[in-house]
């Protein structure tokens, strides 16, 4: 379809500007927080400008920590995130493609039914089942822990359901190959399932690397030691302060901080992730 | 080099179907033998028995004196052209070569040789690095080829392995896949449904229908004298004429008793008003299509259909009921709408039992 009308053309444009401002700005607003300081940002008068105090602010943010909430400088908070979040999307991928792997081309008794009580744990997330779910963290003495935060989120249909989807696709032909070819089940996953997913597992590890990034419940709940602390909550603990002025720089600078993995992800894998979603190489 | 024998091979589904219903055959050592029938006549199923991709329920299958029923696909010492090439798309052309040698630990240096002396002989050599993403059909058919070759096995088994290239490359590769074949002197076994290439390649063709074997032989004895009414219609192009001997026009002078269908192929036909050879059968037809294709002319005639007349069920790709095709030579032919008589000599009749099951004569 070829138009070419010029106020056609510009209405839409106008509403996506629109949009893109309301995304934008608040981020926006953060970024130029995170360059004033708190007195500034306290007073009601935060210029739309930079400020001079960005270097300072990030420094003290990342190295040292607001010392009276959080107890703990954003920069490990980071790493636990950072920990976390890989560990759920490294996680999830791994068990998925597997449970993918057995009900795809494998034929056991129950396989549909199996599939099935997977697919229905969709309806299950963590917030659903947080209370039996800490009962048994807890029982396995998992709290505090790294794999307390992580193995109880990597159980996932979503990824098992898109795995299968692609799985579907890939001819039985080349299933037979590869046993032709002398290669057992576990080679056949090696050798050739695994590379020809590779665009999917990029694109499932941005979702979940974000999923887990994002995660603010269960670590609420199973961490309580300070250097366990993720970034998302840290956010929450700077800006809660009682009788005090609200360090709202290091607020700021650690709102910044929170999004910049995410991005990064986002931007450094997003040609495998489209490609991933859109396309399979075959 | 070896040898493949099926002895009263069996395929029965869980749900009771039965793909195959006892087949029996033997492929000598280098032979070329295709299976050829209708889609859903079992042969690749067959083929896949072989292989090793489906369970056998019954009989033997018998590779080089050894009985492989229970066998691994990989340990039956096979080697498979699949429909679709089945290329690992992300392995390059060496590496789609190099596979399965490299998982049954051969040395390094000994695969090289063996893809090298392949892709010489399939003129690969340019094409080693590149990934089958970038290949044309038929490159890749050749490919998968080499992916065959290079294992040195002892029985080639190709399922339907043109069909997916258009119809001049097809031509090639047929000859190429002879050709080669001829050259490693490997037993094969090959899967189509088209006659043509059937015809062409074979050395022994196996006709199937409804998971049964209608006839083996060589592929010529079986277009001068195929054993039942489906070989005939099937075997050669256009399918041979059928008609029944009720039909009050058509009578056999010499007819056996129980011979109830008459078969002449198109070509054995020529238009003639004089007498009669002796034992010889002529229709009267009023033309209705003609198809000239430049070295020869199909004439499409209705028989002139008496009272009581019962025509022969028409399956697809046969003539409908009362039609007669038939072939001259060169470009003249009569007006659509003529009458012409065409005649057929005695010793190139056709002359099956009333359910087609039997040949009765010659």
């Amino acid at each position: 379809m070829v138009e070419h009308r010029r106020f056609g053309n510009l209405l839409p444009h106008i509403v996506l500007l629109i949009g893109v401002a309301i995304v934008a700005f608040p981020v926006y607003l953060a970024v130029i927080g995170s360059t004033h300081n708190d007195v500034v940002i306290s007073n009601g008068q935060m210029p739309l400008y930079p400020g001079s105090h960005g270097i300072e602010t990030y420094w003290k943010t990342i190295v040292s920590g607001t010392g009276k909430t959080t107890r703990e400088p954003v920069g490990s908070m980071l790493i636990s995130s950072l920990i976390m979040a890989v560990g759920i999307a490294v996680g999830k991928i791994a068990i998925s493609i597997i449970s993918a792997y057995a009900v795809v081309f494998f034929s056991f008794p129950f396989r549909m039914t199996t599939f099935w009580i997977i697919f229905v744990t969709l309806m299950l997330p963590v917030e659903v089942r947080i209370f039996p779910t800490y009962k048994i963290a807890s029982d396995l003495h998992l709290l505090d822990s790294y794999s307390g935060l992580i193995l109880p989120l990597i159980a996932s249909a979503t990824a098992t359901l898109l795995f299968r989807q692609f799985f579907m696709t890939i001819p039985k032909e080349l299933v037979e190959a590869s046993k032709m070819d002398g290669a057992g089940p576990i080679r056949f996953f090696f050798d050739t399932l695994l590379p020809l997913s590779m665009t999917n597992i990029a694109a499932l590890f941005v979702i979940l690397f974000i999923y887990g990034w994002n995660q603010y419940l269960w670590p609420l709940l199973i961490t309580t030691r300070d250097d366990m602390q993720t970034i998302v909550i840290g956010i929450k603990k700077i800006i809660d302060v009682k009788d005090a002025l609200t360090e709202w720089s290091v607020a700021m600078a650690t709102a910044v901080l929170a999004m910049l993995p995410p991005v990064a992800v986002v931007v450094l894998m997003q040609r495998l992730f489209v490609k991933g979603l859109i396309e399979t190489e075959k | 080099m070896a040898n493949v024998a099926l002895r009263n091979v069996r395929k029965a589904y869980p749900n009771g179907f039965e793909a195959i219903k006892g087949v029996e055959f033997e492929v000598e050592d280098g032979q070329f033998c295709v299976l050829v029938g209708p889609s859903g006549c079992g042969k690749s199923t067959l083929l896949r028995m072989v292989a090793g991709l489906e369970t056998i329920t019954g009989g033997d299958i018998d590779i080089g004196g050894r009985i492989v029923n229970q066998v691994e696909p990989a340990d039956r010492d096979i080697a498979m052209v699949f429909q679709n090439y089945a290329l690992y798309p992300h392995m390059s052309v060496y590496n789609n070569m190099a596979y399965g040698l490299r998982n049954r630990g051969m040395a390094k240096d000994a695969i090289e040789t063996r893809v090298q002396e392949a892709a010489r002989i399939l003129e690969l050599n340019a094409l080693l690095d590149r990934k089958p993403g970038q290949l044309s059909g038929g490159q890749r058919q050749r490919v998968a080829m080499g992916r065959a070759i290079v294992r040195q096995p002892k029985v080639f088994l190709f399922d339907e392995p043109l069909s997916n290239l258009d119809a001049k490359l097809r031509i090639a590769m047929r000859v190429e896949i002879r050709k080669l074949q001829r050259r490693l002197n490997t037993t094969s076994i090959y899967v189509t449904h088209d006659q043509l290439e059937a015809m062409t390649l074979a050395d022994v063709l196996v006709v199937m229908n409804g998971g049964r074997v209608e006839q083996i032989g060589n592929p010529l004895e079986l277009y001068e004298k195929p054993a039942t009414t489906f070989v005939a219609t099937f075997i050669g192009a256009p399918p041979m004429n059928l008609m029944s001997l009720t039909d009050s026009d058509i009578r056999l002078p010499s007819g056996a008793a129980d011979a109830g269908i008459v078969g002449v192929r198109p070509e054995d036909f020529h238009l003639s008003n004089g007498s009669l050879p002796e034992g010889g059968l002529a229709v009267e037809l009023t033309v209705e299509a003609i198809e000239r294709v430049g070295a020869e002319t199909y004439i499409y005639g209705m028989r002139a259909q008496k009272t009581g007349a019962t025509a022969i069920s028409a399956k697809p790709g046969e003539l409908p009921p009362g039609e007669v095709l038939v072939r001259i030579p060169g470009q003249s032919a009569p007006a659509i709408g003529a009458r012409i008589r065409a005649v057929a000599a005695r010793d190139k009749l056709h002359v099956f039992s009333a359910d087609g099951r039997q040949r009765i004569a010659p």
